[in-house]
């Protein structure tokens, strides 16, 4: 458990030291999302019906960009060789190291949020719906790109493959979060695409850890 | 006998590096391993590790399979690879600790800072790393054989390079005393061994 804490810890005091390389994503997203409504126009109506697609669009692809520094440099400098070397559990390792990234970078665009929603012109329903298809989706997003990261890490250049690897498998996350924001915004009921989104989360809760761990040790051959 | 291999071979990218190793490393016994560059060393040794699964052959830890002991062998090796496996934005007192909480190794922050002086890094134990030298980055890492007590086998992969002759001095001499004390060492270097102690070699061939 100690080395678990340790982990984390150090990589939450990493983030904080290179938080020049973390502000890229996040710039990212605010950009994307600033610029919509100026490319578009400011009709309301038209915003609304585009914003939380752009919203999870804008999410996905910041966190794309974000998602190699989970393990690019532990790989290349050979920390994960001693991490691997070590009693530590790597699935363990691994979900400890995929929740750090999640708080250092998605939480922040989580918080950013609000502020967004506004130049989206998303009504508050809608927005409580965004929110809450964020809270669920986003660590999915972590989770099934970290097996990805693991697997592309000894690659150089990794950064296009992973995309393509990737971006189809978050089509489904992207469907039903969108589609939850958008019965929201008729008043109605979207606990089933909220439901859906869970399930696939807990899945991969479980599941994760285990093949981000394996496509790790592979990359080490 | 704390490692023996019984008919290693490893194949990489399609060239087989070497095959038919036998070899068994007895506790207060040292192997050196030589050969020509790309003859295989490195791989060996990451076998021997197991950070990677040898493609024929098994490799034993005090008689057990290291596949089947595997966190058992971990708690007694000290590897010393190619990457440092030290965090160039973290300072050296702090890779330390991360690196000693890892591996269960419980050590006083005093002792860190002690073994540290030890190593000539008087006043850059709060840098961060990437602002030290290539042989004093090197150090850092190497002060890992300082802390694991409980270690059994030590692998290193060419130690001494971009060490100065004061640093290859005293990481001879903490080899010597550790194998004096009945530990075993598995090792690779290009230099001339300055090690005061009963070698056994072991040559790979360069194949094509």
């Amino acid at each position: 458990m100690t080395a678990l804490m340790a982990i984390l810890k150090r990589d939450l005091a990493l983030a904080y030291r290179q938080r020049a390389e973390l502000m890229q994503p996040m710039l990212f997203f605010i950009l994307v999302i600033c610029l919509f409504p100026l490319a578009v126009g400011p009709e309301p109506k038209t915003l609304q019906l585009i914003g939380p697609g752009v919203i999870w669009v804008a999410a996905i692809l910041s966190s794309l960009l974000g998602l190699e520094r989970l393990f690019r440099d532990d790989f290349h400098d050979g920390s994960l060789e001693q991490l691997m070397l070590s009693s530590t559990s790597l699935p363990a390792a691994a979900l400890v190291k995929v929740v750090a990234h999640w708080l250092t970078s998605i939480l922040p665009l989580i918080i950013l949020s609000p502020l967004l929603a506004l130049f989206l012109h998303l009504s508050e329903p809608m927005y409580w719906a965004l929110l809450k298809t964020l809270l669920l989706g986003t660590p999915l997003l972590s989770l099934i790109g970290a097996i990805a990261v693991g697997l592309t890490v000894g690659l150089n250049r990794g950064g296009v493959l992973l995309a393509l690897l990737l971006l189809p498998v978050f089509i489904p996350l992207l469907i039903f979060a969108t589609s939850a924001v958008e019965s929201a915004s008729m008043q109605l009921q979207y606990s089933a695409q909220l439901a859906i989104i869970g399930a696939m989360f807990l899945f991969s809760l479980a599941l994760a850890p285990f093949a981000i761990a394996y496509a790790l040790k592979v990359s080490q051959t | 006998m704390v490692l023996s291999v019984t008919d290693l071979s490893v194949i990489k990218r399609d060239r087989l590096l070497f095959e038919n190793v036998n070899f068994a490393v007895e506790q207060g016994s040292l192997l050196y391993v030589k050969g020509q560059n790309g003859a295989g060393k490195t791989s060996l040794l990451r076998v021997l590790a197991g950070l990677v699964a040898a493609d024929y052959g098994e490799v034993y830890f005090t008689q057990q399979n290291i596949k089947d002991c595997r966190e058992h062998y971990h708690q007694h090796l000290v590897y010393f690879g190619h990457k440092l496996g030290i965090n160039s934005a973290l300072s050296a007192v702090e890779n330390l600790q991360y690196w000693c909480k890892q591996h269960q190794v419980v050590i006083s922050v005093d002792t860190i800072f002690y073994t540290l002086a030890c190593l000539n890094l008087v006043g850059l134990e709060d840098m961060p790393v990437a602002n030290l030298s290539a042989g004093q980055q090197r150090r850092v890492a190497l002060a890992r054989f300082w802390f694991k007590q409980d270690a059994k086998l030590w692998i290193l992969d060419e130690p001494f390079t971009a060490l100065d002759t004061q640093g290859i001095a005293l990481l001879s001499k903490h080899i010597t005393a550790f194998l004096s004390g009945g530990g075993a060492v598995v090792m690779t270097s290009h230099q001339v061994l300055h090690i005061d102690y009963p070698t056994n070699e072991l040559t790979l061939e360069y194949r094509i």
